[in-house]
């Protein structure tokens, strides 16, 4: 809870400086576009999240947002599918992709790092020639079913502000996903086994169903995500479309305080790093900071956060011991 | 401290070669050592005996530089010296041979003796003169091997072998051996033994440490015990007698320490035909449990008791044979398999295996009890799990500020207790215990054995792995043995002694009842 803080206080300091630098960073316009950002590369944070509280890593998110954003498109328009068909078929092989993951971790015991890289080429791959390489997109058409990314709704009660569509859906994943994670035995086996597969295993959890769950979880996020993305885009080019996504969502459930060790995290704090993310690219442009050097900004910022965050815990670390030498003593 | 009072006849000189005063180490939550003095004489073999958690593993690890005492001297020569590194006490002459090996099993016995010692100019080492080198000690601890030979092909006594003239290539004039016949055959130990006496004589001192009292008993001029981080008595050579040493040991009379309640043993619980593991795949083992009795299990390291165990839980599967509890034909895919039919295994590593040390103490209480409690189907009895906790912090007396404290801030004793309270919590029908008392103290280790034996007398089946002989003898009903992955016999209570379980446990003689 006190990281999920420290998170919450970057984030206000982060737009509270851009603020006062620039205005108009708090317009209503600027804000709900952060507001949508945040919310569409949440949801990829969210899913891998639940891979790396196991002690994996999901690099394929990239690949997974390429594919499944490439595969709506050209079902709908190049092979006249219906919307919930073709919906249908992103999010099967998705949730195939998870599978493949999950079983080549724990019933090979490959290492994460190695099956997930391999998925990022090949899943870009089969994007790309599938589609021969060309731009997908929606035209003018699918209005209604693009809103789900560009929509924005206005609430009663507040005025001069539309919540963009994507923002619903990234709350209604958070809360499912905070759900399981907190209050149901399946999220505590996933931070037992996150922290000690072996002690999680003595004491009967079924690690290896688990850890292919979390796997499962991760490619399904991303493939939700990508079709998200491709709505909101409309212009989807299979060699580029989703290239870096995985490293933003890792970085956001590092920053929002997963440990990549395994065993800790909070989808609360994974939403707040992704709005860091979100905000850091938003306030480059609003500085007029050169955009060549957005990379670096961002990765200084994470590690910065990651350097404090293991700061903090070593003294605390070390005042615990202090203490208990005290009370050996007396 | 009292230097005058420990002028004992064992050397050529008065004045000890190593001495440390007042020695004092803490670990989180655990004083491990409280004060400890040793002295070690010119040519003489100390042994340092002490039950687990006594705190002879810590002494060693300071003495070799591994670790640091928080308070107290230790001085060479009657020089304070400083060994703030194991650079540092290679350089005092003091050398450690480890319990587990450190040997890089892909490199030849010479590149393992010369291990970041290399003679060499620019990088490139003179492999020659290494092999050379290598085979004068190869000599001297009694090793017929070319210094090129892998060791990964070695076995494990040969091993033991090659890091005793790894300490004599670095001049080590002080050698320790913690535990060094733990994994040795018979023969294996005759030879280690001849080879120490040779050191004894080329002026080598020696500090050995041994659960195996028959051992100091044949092999130590002097004995210091170790009790709670104390030291607690020495003994000149001819005070060394069996008893003195468990009584010292212990700090009472035996018979009160491991304290049975007579009662009767009820029927077969468990019973296992022909059951082959994956780590002795030859070997069929037969063994059968009754509810209310104590069964230990004695053995070397690598006996294949922890393997056995291990498949009794289904933590492994076994290769063949078969399981029945209660008469009915049971199979373990996996631990919760066991843990259904109310077997459940305290392992040997706590903090690998029994606890999730990141975790607090109630989370790892309610772990396997999750899914019994659950609501709903998903979601956590957060009620039962809180009254879990608090019942069994009250009931195993675990002292701890909260419930809420995290597992890895605990001593070992109350460590093991969440470990024990995990089970006890689903009401377990046979336990299955590890070297439960490992690197405990010796309070939290009474209240196990006290346990143990009220579970005992409430009709639970207990069967304990320990290499520990005092406990194995003061706690069983009877005694298995293992020998190389098969059970190389049986000990009735009457026949309990550290002699017969040694016999059989390193192949001596092979009694045939099962």
């Amino acid at each position: 809870m006190k990281k999920v803080l420290g998170i919450f206080i970057l984030l206000v300091v982060v737009m509270a400086f851009t603020a006062s630098m620039q205005p108009q960073f708090m317009s209503a316009y600027n804000l709900q576009n952060v507001l949508k950002w945040t919310s569409l590369y949440g949801i990829l944070g969210i899913g891998v999240a639940f891979v790396i509280i196991t002690g994996g890593i999901d690099l394929s998110i990239g690949s997974v947002v390429g594919l499944s954003g490439a595969i709506l498109p050209l079902m709908l328009t190049s092979y006249g599918w219906s919307i919930p068909a073709a919906i249908g078929l992103s999010l099967v092989i998705s949730l195939a992709i998870g599978l493949l993951h999950g079983v080549l971790v724990t019933q090979l015991g490959l290492q994460s790092f190695v099956v997930t890289l391999c998925g990022l080429l090949v899943y870009r791959g089969v994007a790309r020639w599938i589609t021969g390489d060309a731009t997908q997109g929606f035209g003018s058409e699918y209005d209604d079913l693009r809103w789900l990314a560009t929509g924005k709704v206005a609430l009663p009660g507040i005025e001069g502000f539309q919540f963009p569509v994507p923002f619903f859906i990234l709350l209604a994943i958070a809360l499912l996903a905070a759900f399981f994670l907190n209050l149901t035995i399946y999220g505590r086996y996933l931070l037992a086994l996150g922290r000690n597969e072996q002690a999680a295993r003595y004491s009967g959890i079924p690690t290896h169903w688990m850890i292919l769950l979390a796997y499962v979880i991760s490619a399904l996020t991303a493939g939700l995500g990508g079709i998200l993305f491709a709505l909101e885009i409309n212009s989807v080019q299979p060699s580029s479309q989703g290239n870096f996504y995985e490293l933003y969502a890792i970085a956001a459930a590092v920053l929002g305080g997963c440990s990549l060790r395994g065993g800790e995290g909070s989808i609360l704090g994974v939403i707040l790093g992704t709005a860091i993310l979100i905000v850091l690219k938003n306030a480059i442009i609003f500085l007029s900071i050169p955009s060549s050097l957005e990379f670096a900004i961002i990765g200084l910022v994470i590690i910065l956060g990651v350097i404090t965050d293991e700061i903090v815990k070593r003294w605390a670390t070390y005042r615990r011991t202090v203490k208990q030498a005290k009370l050996l003593k007396s | 401290m009292e230097k005058t009072s420990s002028t004992i006849e064992t050397s050529s000189e008065d004045s000890p070669l190593l001495e440390v005063r007042q020695v004092c180490k803490r670990y989180p939550g655990v004083l491990a050592l409280d004060g400890v003095n040793l002295q070690l004489y010119h040519n003489e073999l100390l042994a340092v005996i002490g039950e687990n958690g006594a705190g002879k593993s810590t002494l060693m690890k300071i003495l070799a530089g591994i670790q640091q005492p928080d308070e107290g001297d230790i001085l060479l020569n009657n020089n304070s010296i400083e060994l703030d590194s194991v650079q540092a006490a290679q350089k005092a002459g003091i050398a450690l041979i480890h319990q587990e090996l450190n040997l890089a099993g892909n490199l030849s016995i010479a590149a393992n003796i010369f291990l970041g010692r290399e003679f060499q100019t620019l990088g490139f080492m003179h492999l020659r003169s290494m092999e050379k080198e290598a085979d004068k000690l190869l000599k001297r601890v009694g090793l017929n091997l070319s210094p090129r030979t892998l060791v990964d092909s070695l076995s494990v006594g040969q091993q033991q072998l090659v890091e005793i003239a790894k300490a004599l290539a670095v001049n080590a004039h002080i050698l320790i051996m913690d535990e060094p016949t733990s994994s040795l055959s018979q023969h294996e130990t005759e030879k280690l033994f001849q080879v120490i006496s040779e050191l004894k004589a080329s002026g080598v001192s020696i500090i050995y440490i041994s659960h195996r009292l028959g051992e100091v008993y044949a092999l130590a001029d002097r004995v210091t015990v170790l009790r709670d981080g104390k030291s607690v008595g020495d003994l000149a050579k001819k005070e060394i007698d069996h008893d003195t040493m468990v009584r010292k040991m212990v700090g009472r009379d035996i018979s009160q320490f491991y304290d049975r309640t007579p009662h009767p043993t009820g029927e077969v619980v468990l019973e296992a035909r022909g059951i082959v593991t994956p780590s002795h795949p030859t070997q069929k083992l037969n063994l059968t449990l009754r509810s209310g009795e104590i069964v230990g299990l004695a053995g070397l390291v690598g006996a294949g008791r922890t393997e056995l165990l291990r498949v009794l839980t289904g933590v492994d599967q076994p290769m063949s044979g078969s399981l029945s509890v209660h008469q009915k034909e049971v199979q373990f895919r996996h631990p919760r398999h066991s843990i259904d039919q109310g077997i459940m295994l305290v392992p040997e590593d706590r903090k690998d295996a029994g606890l999730v040390l990141a975790m607090n103490i109630r989370e790892n209480l309610s772990l396997p009890g999750l899914r019994i409690h659950r609501i709903a189907k998903s979601l956590i009895n957060w009620k039962v799990e809180k009254d879990t906790s608090t019942t069994m912090i009250d009931r195993l007396r675990i002292k701890t500020p909260a419930a809420t404290q995290l597992a890895q801030f605990l001593s070992g004793g109350n460590q093991q207790k969440i470990v024990l309270g995990k089970w006890l919590a689903l009401g377990p029908r046979i336990l299955l215990l590890d070297e439960p008392t490992r690197g405990i103290d010796i309070g939290a280790k009474e209240e196990i054995y006290q346990l143990m034996d009220q579970l005992a007398k409430d009709g639970v089946a207990i069967l304990f792995a320990s290499s520990e002989m005092e406990e194995v003898i003061g706690m069983s009903d009877r005694v298995l043995v293992m020998h190389e992955g098969r059970l190389a016999g049986e000990l009735p209570k009457e026949q309990l002694t550290e002699e017969k379980i040694m016999q059989l446990a390193t192949g001596v003689k092979s009694s045939s009842s099962t």
